[in-house]
């Protein structure tokens, strides 16, 4: 099939439906910038409620027992349950549909020049079966016996035995809620990758092909590789639970490590799964405020694929003193240290972009270089752990912790806010206040650092996590430890304050907004040659875009201009 | 040194020197590469009139500036992997003939010790179990046992640098020597229900004579039976309720 051809019967669809209702439109849209906007918003919605639950757990930990204001007093399994769903939507709710599935089904189509994604049906199931997982999850927390307490990574046999965990229906409507969440994504992700693999615009070559859309279809096939295991270990989990089975249980047979094997065997490519996409939009945001071209772009790709590949090689590093036999750790130390190879490469070639630029410090160029000073942090900790002997003593401590949300904040927040604050014009036509976006900026980037700086000294004196109280434990009560906890919640109420003036911005340049043209950055991807915001189709059917070269052909020689899109003629 | 709490056995000084060896390897680069990051921002700043340059990556004299680092960073890995695996071949993978014998049980939500008693063998009638607190003595290499009644608990002794999941159906071995005297604590550092917040014990980390006192004086009480197992009994009713 010519791209023309398809491009066309999409376009007939389209005149079908142009007497569709607000509810058709809004609930049954198939068109993927609605999708998108409905992952996005869903996403953001579960990131304030995420980051709720972060202030509620924090303020237990600076000030154990007080009356939290606007939710009380913090029991210890409410504490349990918050820390279990802060992390599962964090990740799966807020990273998952804001990173893979907003940007990439926004941003798939408009790259590649064509009018919608190839299964538009397929991609709004996989938001319905989505927007049900997100439901039941938020329903978990308000049955009896409360939501589930038992980690983000929901070990057995605490997970799978109710007289354990307490809470017999929160923790199976988790299970159920995370594995329908991964189902939703496999049908995103099949999308994604054969959009990006077969309706890309004539012209364009895989290496034509922008940064961020590579980085999601590696994110997508390393997703649909890794979660088949995940959702089989679900099931087993669910069946644990609830029909008396004993996959993970160790007196019917069973071995409650399986669990810990198949959970890590998708959860560390999940890294990369969400790291990659978040690259992908720093990628773009760098080349065009830098006016550069991606330095080694087809390294880039490659060091890409290589991450993905070692990605699937290195699980067990979470279970190095999980009772596995010692030797492997051997192994997985020798992978884990070097997958840094790769990431190491890639984060050179992102800074050597910069070499030779004319640097504009807008907002969403702000986001994209505090996104690769701060992943800095968060990777070189990485090797702390990877090394098995020094793991023995930070696994399960607060290093832990300060290190993935030096991993995972760069990634679903900085990247998220980068790529919203850069595709905003693209989005809704307008502009966001540059002013409000750098006091955001500040506001953020400054109070995340403290917060997290004090939880890598915490670990390192041996505070371990998941507690509620440390005031139980004699050598980790002593008051500078108390007082750096402080320091980490006081740091936190203020990030958290700075993201209303975000959050107001969002919604009135929205609105309100000073008018913006389609190519407000003088960028040259294909989504800047459409009108701000894209009409259904993208493009009129029958002016479809041709593209000529690469995406970041910035400051050529011999042209007036220090840009050239994609699709201008020669 | 990088951590600051007491170290207390004799691989804490392994793991907190291969502690200080990645901090220098990888706090070099990281400043080093910060640098480099915050340096070129301010140097390719927008100025008026100046353009930005058409680079593509493939210059030799640029790609340099990456490929050398790149490979300084594999030798750094390899200095780093090594220095990891000796640490953990001696923590892990090596069980020196034992002192003493203990058994460690971790149930929902308290540690239980058995002590090997007078005899250091575990299973004699000399056995002394306690719910609070670990007696060992300084300088005896002591060879654990590490059980859960229900779910996973994680053995984490921070002075020692110690940490070993407990997994219900298995015997998990392990050891470690204590090098100075004084109580510690001992957490549980895997999420094990409601009650993993209050999870923990202490370990007292004795002279010889003091343990020997200490063993002495519970040892009778050990043989009269019914104290230790009213004790044990207490410890897994307050557990189930």
């Amino acid at each position: 099939m010519t791209h023309h051809a398809h491009a066309e019967s999409h376009g007939a669809g389209h005149a079908a439906h142009a007497e569709q209702n607000w509810f058709l439109k809004y609930f049954w849209s198939t068109d993927h910038k609605i999708i998108a906007m409905q992952y996005m918003f869903t996403g953001m919605l579960m990131a304030m409620i995420g980051g709720f639950m972060a202030y509620v757990f924090r303020m237990q930990i600076a000030y154990p027992g007080m009356n939290v204001p606007f939710f009380g007093h913090v029991s210890p399994d409410a504490y349990n349950s918050l820390i279990t769903n802060h992390g599962s939507i964090m990740i799966f709710w807020v990273a998952m549909p804001v990173l893979i599935a907003g940007f990439g089904n926004y941003l798939i189509p408009l790259m590649c020049g064509c009018d919608d994604m190839v299964f538009p049906r397929l991609n709004r199931l996989s938001y319905q079966i989505f927007l049900l997982s997100a439901i039941i999850l938020i329903w978990s927390l308000f049955v009896p016996g409360g939501g589930f307490g038992g980690a983000w990574t929901a070990y057995p046999p605490l997970s799978s035995t109710a007289k354990y965990n307490l809470t017999p229906m929160g923790s199976s409507m988790w299970v159920l809620a995370v594995a329908l969440e991964f189902a939703a994504f496999l049908m995103g992700g099949i999308n994604f990758i054969v959009t990006a693999m077969n309706a890309r615009a004539p012209g364009m070559k895989a290496y034509d092909v922008p940064m961020v859309v590579w980085m999601i279809v590696v994110a997508s096939l390393l997703f649909m590789a890794s979660v088949g295991p995940l959702i089989a270990g679900a099931v087993m989990l669910l069946m644990d639970q609830n029909l008396g089975t004993g996959f993970y249980n160790p007196d019917r047979g069973g071995d409650p490590i399986l669990w810990q094997h198949l959970f890590w065997f998708f959860g560390h490519p999940e890294v990369y799964v969400v790291l990659l996409p978040a690259m992908g939009i720093v990628a773009e945001i760098m080349t065009v405020f830098a006016r550069k071209k991606m330095f080694a772009y087809k390294t880039v790709i490659y060091t890409v694929i290589a991450t993905g590949v070692l990605s699937f090689f290195v699980w067990a590093h979470h279970q190095f003193v999980a009772g596995i036999d010692p030797r492997m750790a051997n192994v997985f130390t020798v992978t884990t240290v070097l997958i840094s190879i790769p990431i190491a490469e890639m984060c050179f070639l992102y800074i050597a972009t910069l070499y030779g630029g004319s640097i504009k410090f807008t907002t969403p160029m702000l986001w994209a270089l505090a996104f690769m000073a701060e992943f800095l942090v968060g990777g070189v900790t990485g090797i702390y752990l990877g090394a098995s002997g020094a793991d023995i003593f930070f696994h399960d401590t607060y290093f832990v912790v300060a290190h993935f949300h030096y991993t995972f904040y760069p990634i679903a927040i900085i990247g998220t806010i980068a790529g919203l604050t850069f595709w905003f014009p693209k989005m809704f036509g307008r502009y966001m206040n540059e002013t409000w976006g750098k006091i955001h900026f500040w506001g953020t980037i400054i109070p995340f650092n403290f917060i997290f700086i004090p939880m890598f000294w915490l670990g390192m004196s041996g505070e371990h996590r998941r507690i509620y109280d440390y005031t139980n434990f004699p050598d980790l009560a002593v008051p500078w430890m108390q007082q750096l906890r402080i320091v980490s919640t006081v740091s936190l109420v203020i990030m958290l304050l700075f993201q209303f003036p975000f959050l107001w911005n969002f919604i009135y340049s929205m609105f309100k907004g000073k008018k913006a043209p389609a190519n407000p950055w003088n960028a040259n991807t294909l989504e800047w040659t459409t009108p701000s915001p894209p009409p259904h189709g993208n493009w009129p059917a029958d002016d479809m875009p041709t593209v000529y070269r690469g995406p970041y052909e910035y400051a050529s020689p011999g042209r007036d201009t220090d840009y050239w899109p994609q699709n201008e003629r020669a | 040194m990088i951590l600051s709490i007491p170290s207390a056995s004799t691989f804490s000084g392994d793991i907190d020197g291969l502690v200080t060896l990645v901090s220098w390897l990888v706090g070099v680069w990281f400043f080093a590469t910060q640098a480099m990051f915050f340096w070129l921002l301010w140097r390719f700043r927008a100025r008026d009139g100046v353009k930005s340059q058409y680079i593509t990556g493939k210059e030799p004299h640029l790609k340099r500036w990456i490929n050398i680092p790149h490979a300084l960073v594999l030798v750094c890995d390899v200095v780093i992997i090594i220095a990891a695996v000796r640490v953990w071949v001696k923590v892990k993978q090596t069980l020196p003939p034992p002192d003493d014998n203990i058994k460690v049980v971790g149930q929902q939500w308290t540690w239980t010790f058995q002590h090997g008693g007078s005899d250091g063998v575990l299973d004699t009638a000399d056995d002394i179990w306690t719910s609070d607190t670990l007696h060992v003595e300084v300088n005896k290499t002591v060879q654990f046992q590490l059980e859960s009644k229900d779910v996973l608990h994680s053995f984490f002794v921070p002075v020692f640098r110690l940490k070993q999941d407990a997994i219900p159906g298995r015997t998990i071995t392990g050891w470690f020597q204590a090098t100075q005297t004084g109580n510690f604590d001992i957490l549980c550092a895997e999420i094990c229900g409601i009650g993993h917040g209050i999870m923990g014990g202490r370990i007292a980390i004795e002279s010889p004579e003091e343990h020997a006192a200490w063993v002495q004086a519970h040892t009778v009480v050990a043989d009269a039976g019914t104290a230790t197992i009213d004790s044990t009994a207490a410890v897994s009713a307050g557990a189930t309720n």
